[in-house]
């Protein structure tokens, strides 16, 4: 039976790497996203314009601009003249946000009295806005201390893992997860759809194999596509962007077989509910997009409120995204990897189960 | 008006280094059936697009109805009425969705719609289906109304590429009629076929081979060369196969089939008449001459057929047996539900070792269903399909070890290529190691197949598909062949081989089974079951068949004849019970 | 004339049967939108809230627990007690919490002696993001301590400039109003890019296109009925996401539906143009799903500013952004619901629109062809 599986298995990677287009879409599409994503998909915030609508004439205000005008989180300043301008301006996006300096701002700082300044913030992109809020606040606290305010003494902050907070760290080893999705999952969904248009599907059903061995002779092709796309992407992520994998190899490969086979479970479950090449790739789609999204790639699962963030468990994505950053950025030991991992087993059984049954229920 | 329907002159057409069509130049007169007949890869539906409009000529003198297809494509495409290789149906609309789809593309006005969709469906028997999706409709059917979808517009001009492959003889003879009347009416119809048998029917003919031009007018000029020259050997005594065999291997003798129990040999031109003792037909064996049929004219245009001997023969080895029984396939009672509709009621048969078994039946009417539960493509709900004892919906794996399997248009990975293929299913069956290599080896040699080894599957000659797909059915050594209209669309040369090969096999005691719409493939068959509203209506050798339905008004009755008359006393039956 | 729009009409008709007999259709088209814009709208959330913070006090002291007391609270976070450094180490490596604060042990008297703050502060910088909001809150919380303790101790009253923050356009500050405009966006290439992928490829590879060729149709009015079902699919879709949006989801929209109307009209003439496109060209139902996920999806996710600042981003990647028909529509979507009809913006995004829609379809229309050859 081995040997047959084998063969299965041969075909099946023959059939995918024949076609040239094909060959092309495994790979080149891997290497444009790794080109690409690292350097769109940045926190940081940066080349951004800062209004300015300076009431007080003061010696105090005039530096405070100055000192804000170096920030690295903004390359212009704009000088606004009055209330409609200061709006226009944020209206129109010419501005992330806008300081409003009072008239009697110099005289109340001079004379140890509070001095309130208002930084208007540009709600559409709220999240640029406040991390640039907060470097503004470094800003103004420094200045502030030289009137006689204390500075509040800094806390030692520590950064582990990533020293320097660099999100390419952060995003390339959730990339490995990410991408590897993709293509494993069409893979294995599209294949079935595909002989079945194509009528050797029958061929197969007509032979000795079991629909057991059918689908492990589909999986097995989908789990080596996504082992290689991960394993450019790790090359790519050590020796291109040069950050460090502390964990260990063998236990991340273990770990994206695991992955691997729940996605192609969960494909081979589409591929069974399918009619047609169309219904298998929007299924597929339909069932990635929500998953990359509750995955804790773009945001954490723990500000996913209940009982939305409970229902992510059955999501593999998650697990995975968690294993991933976790081997690579933090070296987890084998304890740490297995409580990640198991919830990747059960939802392998399941679908594999469920894929099982539904295709020998389609056969009746 | 022109005179002529089409006329083209020195009509050339090549695709890279491939000249499909060389230098063609004919004439088809309007107000006829005429038929594009060749041997596939001959160029028909080059020729057909050609005209169409579809692709353009490298060269030469081609109109239409009086237009340039590729200059004046607009003002023909008003007058032209086409119907490719698939019918051009969308499956998911209603059959009155897509006849309101192609009257709205063809400009056909409100107050005549319904005028003309009443005549179609009434023309058609579609009448009772107009809310069926199209991909619900029967092979017959779905025929019938892609011929009335190219017939809304009123053309002056019909093509039909093909329409009758895989529609069953009543479907075809009702199709013929339909056609016919509208050529009397004054419509040109330009009808492709691989089946000869219909091009006796055509007004006149065009005789396509290798893009040449064989052979351009009446159909029965043509069969009138071979008067004479056709004859058959009846009241044969013993293995009629090994007779064929062994007369296609004399000088004289062009090509030879079997008709029932008789051979049926052409001769070459001036050969003398074979004797029956040479070639071991028996004592009572004696010649009678025949009628000659379009399929021999056809055959002597292209030089004859193959020969009679398969090397596949020599190569495989005798089929296994289990024990001293000789039922090799059986069903018992069988049973197959959709719902409510039963597909399959109680159909019971038994095949023997070494016969070839035909199952025959009307599209739609339980003998696919038959046919799928009896290779394990679908589980009966009711009563028992077994394979050499093996039942196949308990021990599916086990008893599937022991068929091959070729399914129509042949289902081979097309994007592979011909090495890649073998390996893949002789590997699937089993087949490992030096032993693999040993079977994969014989096969190429066989077949032909080295010099193709490193080609795709689906760029290869259609007669090469065939050889590539029965080598993958037979490389496992199984003891029974299913095969799903094997020969469907295929031109008689290729069909000869075929079966030389199937002969072959069956010598080593291969049990077939075979479904077909082609009467004369019924022929080859030991014995045929005919499926009818799901039931076993008749079963017996292709002459009983036809002896139970001769009479006076028809006393020779042909295989078709036989089918249509079976089908149509099964219904009045069903009308008085 | 009149011909020629009937036929136009009997394909467009002919095309929307297809889809709506397709299950795969509809679900694109109205379940996923719906399930993406609450995900959008409920799942994800860029602002950061109640994150779990360790805390380990070594110093057992009044000040120092007072501290803590203040540290921990705050509703933006959760400070979860640890005894030691060293469990709250394994607790951030295993990702229970996004931070630890270390109260050392001479906490008490290195406050009095004025030196530097006896408190440490470790973040996960795998999430480079939270790390920076629990290093900015830990600072926060430490700086507004000092001023207690500095009211109360009744020193100098503390002078020093104050910064009051306001959010212009979206008062409550909640990210998921900025999401969901990008959100639709997103919805919008799929229905656009992606549903059409499949169309033309799936007539040649079933047959279907050959007999069409035959008939007296035009690739303009073959093409035009191709555009429009997926046009109205797509208009039928937008107006559902807008009605969930602002009823369910109380997304604030100050523009105009007219003008909402007009700009997702000419996106979609853009995105079903690069669909129609890739469709014509490889006449491949897999390989065209997949390009058009590549080539049209991805980047109107990544590079349009929907999750990430285009402005963020470095100079050669954001150019590639300027002839991204997403980035314009994305840009147009957030003003039209947060902002309001502002000429200004909407204007210039509906030039380029147009611009990029029209040269999709010129192209689509060079590249059919008539002829099989």
């Amino acid at each position: 039976m081995l040997e047959r599986l084998a063969t299965l298995i041969r075909k099946e990677l023959q059939a995918l790497l024949r076609d040239p287009q094909g060959r092309a879409l495994l790979v080149v599409p891997v290497l444009l996203q790794l080109l690409v994503f690292p350097f769109a998909a940045t926190m940081e915030v940066k080349n951004n314009t800062l209004g300015v609508r300076n009431q007080d004439g003061g010696a105090a205000s005039v530096e405070l601009v100055q000192r804000l005008a170096q920030t690295r989180a903004f390359t212009h300043l704009l000088v606004l003249a009055n209330e409609p301008e200061l709006r226009r301006a944020i209206d129109e996006q010419r501005a992330l946000m806008v300081l409003s300096i009072p008239p009697d701002f110099s005289r109340n700082l001079a004379a140890a009295r509070p001095a309130p300044v208002q930084l208007l913030l540009d709600g559409r992109r709220s999240n640029a806005a406040q991390i640039a809020a907060g470097y503004v606040q470094t800003v103004v606290s420094g200045y502030s201390a030289e009137f006689g305010a204390r500075p509040p003494s800094q806390l030692a902050t520590r950064h582990w893992f990533n020293p320097n907070l660099d999100s390419r760290w952060f995003l390339l080893p959730s990339l490995v997860a990410i991408i590897t999705t993709i293509g494993c999952m069409i893979v294995t969904a599209l294949s079935v759809a595909r002989e079945r248009e194509q009528g050797t599907f029958e061929q197969l059903m007509v032979s000795p194999l079991t629909p057991a061995l059918i689908m492990i002779g589909k999986a097995v092709p989908a789990l080596l596509v996504a082992l290689l796309q991960a394993s450019i992407i790790l090359a790519a992520a050590v020796f291109a962007y040069r950050i460090p994998f502390q964990g260990s190899l063998a236990l991340l490969y273990l770990a994206i077989v695991l992955y691997g086979t729940a996605l192609a479970g969960v494909g081979l479950l589409i591929s069974a509910l399918s009619s047609t090449q169309q219904q298998a790739f929007l299924g597929v789609f339909g069932f990635i997009m929500p998953a990359i999204l509750l995955s804790g790639f773009i945001s954490p699962v723990e500000n996913i409120p209940e009982p939305l963030r409970s229902m992510t468990w059955v999501n593999p994505v998650r697990h995975f995204l968690v294993i991933a950053r976790g081997l690579y950025l933090k070296g987890f030991d084998a304890e740490l990897v297995w409580q990640n991992a198991w919830p990747l087993a059960v939802i392998a059984a399941v679908t594999l189960t469920l894929a099982y049954a539904m295709f020998r229920w389609r056969l009746q | 008006m022109d005179a002529a329907a089409v006329e083209f002159a020195g009509l050339e057409r090549g695709f890279g280094p491939i000249r499909a069509l060389r230098g063609l130049t004919a004439t088809i007169r309007r107000g006829v059936v005429t038929g594009l007949v060749g041997p596939d890869g001959a160029g028909k539906t080059t020729l057909m697009r050609l005209m169409a409009g579809l692709l353009r000529p490298s060269a030469g003198h081609l109109r239409v109805d009086g237009l340039d297809p590729a200059a004046e494509g607009d003002a023909l495409r008003a007058r032209l009425g086409y119907m490719p290789q698939k019918f051009g149906l969308y499956e998911d609309l209603t059959v009155r969705e897509n006849l309101d789809l192609y009257a709205d593309l063809r400009g056909v006005p409100g107050a005549a719609r319904e005028q003309r969709f009443a005549r179609m469906l009434d023309f058609t028997g579609l009448a009772r289906f107009t809310a069926r999706p199209a991909g619900k409709l029967s092979g017959g059917m779905k025929q019938k109304l892609g011929l009335a979808c190219a017939l809304l517009g009123e053309p002056a001009v019909l093509l039909l590429d093909e329409p009758s492959v895989g529609v069953d003889p009543i479907s075809r003879r009702e199709l013929w009629k339909m056609v016919k009347g509208l050529a009397a009416g004054g419509l040109s119809v330009l009808w492709s076929t691989s089946y000869l048998d219909e091009a006796e029917l055509c007004d006149e003919v065009l005789l396509l081979n290798e893009g040449e031009l064989k052979y351009a007018g009446p159909p029965a000029a043509l069969t009138a060369r071979l008067a004479g020259r056709v004859v058959q050997i009846r009241d044969i005594a013993g293995a009629r196969r090994k007779v064929l065999q062994r007369a296609l291997a004399l000088p004289g003798v062009l090509d030879g089939v079997i008709q029932g129990q008789a051979v049926r040999l052409v001769l070459k031109q001036g050969a003398p008449l074979p004797d029956p003792a040479a070639v071991g037909a028996g004592p009572q064996a004696r010649l009678a001459p025949v009628r000659p049929r379009f399929e021999d004219a056809f055959m002597d245009i292209l030089g004859g057929g193959p020969g009679g001997e398969s090397v596949l023969s020599r190569v495989i080895a005798d089929a296994p047996r289990q024990g001293n029984d000789q039922v090799v396939i059986e069903a018992r009672e069988l049973t197959r539900r959709f719902g409510d509709f039963v597909a399959t009621d109680r159909v019971s048969f038994a095949v023997r070792r070494g016969e070839i078994f035909g199952l025959l039946g009307p599209n739609g009417a339980g003998k696919s269903t038959t046919f799928r539960m009896m290779c394990g493509l679908l589980t009966p709900s009711a009563g028992r399909a077994s394979v050499m004892g093996i039942d196949l919906k308990s021990s599916a794996s086990r008893a599937r070890q022991q068929l091959g399997y070729m399914a129509q248009k042949f289902s081979l990975y097309g994007n592979l290529t011909v090495a890649q293929n073998l390996r893949f299913f002789s590997g699937v069956y089993g087949l490992s190691g030096a032993r693999q290599t040993a079977r994969i080896a014989e096969m190429v040699e066989a077949f032909d197949l080295a010099p193709f080894l490193d080609t795709a599957a689906d760029t290869l000659p259609l007669g090469f598909k065939q050889r590539l797909a029965l080598a993958c059915a037979v490389m496992h050594g199984p003891a029974v062949l299913f095969l799903d209209e094997p020969t469907s669309g295929v031109d008689p040369i290729t069909r000869r081989e075929f079966w030389a090969h199937i002969n072959g096999v069956v010598e080593r005691g291969v049990t077939i089974m075979v479904t077909t719409h082609f009467m004369d493939e019924a022929e080859y068959c030991d014995r045929i079951g005919l499926v009818y509203r799901g039931r076993m209506i008749a079963v017996g050798t292709p002459d009983e068949l036809k002896e139970s339905v001769a009479g006076p008004e028809s006393p020779d009755p042909s295989m078709e004849d036989a089918f249509i008359a079976l089908v149509t006393r099964s219904d009045l039956e069903a009308a008085h019970a | 004339m009149r011909d020629g729009v009937r036929r136009t009409l009997a394909l467009s008709r002919k095309e929307l049967f297809q889809i709506v007999r397709d299950p795969s259709s509809i679900l694109i088209a109205f379940v996923l939108p719906l399930i993406l814009m609450f995900i959008f709208g409920y799942g994800l959330n860029l602002d950061t809230s109640r994150i779990r913070i360790g805390l380990v006090t070594e110093d057992h002291g009044t000040e120092a627990s007072r501290f803590a007391s203040a540290f921990a609270g705050s509703p933006m976070i959760e400070a979860l007690p640890m005894d030691s450094a060293v469990q709250a180490g394994r607790a951030l490596t295993a990702g229970a919490i996004r931070g630890f604060v270390v109260i050392q042990p001479d906490f008490a008297a290195r406050l009095k002696r004025g030196d530097t703050a006896p408190v440490q502060v470790i973040t996960d910088g795998s999430d480079p993001n939270t790390a920076s909001f629990v290093a900015a809150y830990a600072q926060g919380a430490w700086a507004r301590w000092q001023e207690v303790r500095r009211a109360e101790s009744a020193a100098s009253p503390a002078g020093g400039i104050r910064i009051e923050e306001r959010y212009w356009f979206n008062e409550a500050a909640i990210s998921r109003h900025f999401l969901i405009p990008g959100s639709i966006v997103v919805i919008m290439t799929v229905i656009g890019a992606l549903l059409t992928s499949l169309v033309v490829a799936r007539e040649w590879e079933r047959g279907t296109m050959e007999a069409l060729l035959a008939t007296p149709v035009t690739l303009v009015e073959f093409l035009l009925s191709k555009l429009l079902p997926y046009y109205l699919l797509g208009m039928a879709s937008m107006l559902v996401c807008w009605g969930v949006s602002v009823t369910l989801l109380g997304t604030p929209f100050r523009g105009s539906l007219l003008a909402l109307a007009g700009i997702t009209s000419l996106y979609l003439a853009s995105a079903l143009g690069t669909g129609l496109l890739l469709s014509t060209l490889l006449r491949n139902q897999f390989n065209a799903a997949q390009a058009a996920l590549n080539a049209a999806f991805l980047p109107a996710v990544m590079l349009s500013g929907v999750v990430y600042e285009i402005s963020s981003m470095p100079a050669p990647v954001r150019a590639v952004t300027y002839i991204l028909p997403a980035r314009y529509f994305v840009s147009s979507m957030q003003t039209l619901f947060l902002a309001g009809d502002v000429p200004g913006i909407l204007v210039a995004n509906s030039l380029f629109l147009l611009v990029t829609g029209c040269a999709f379809i010129a192209l689509t229309l060079r590249a059919t062809r008539r002829h099989l050859d």
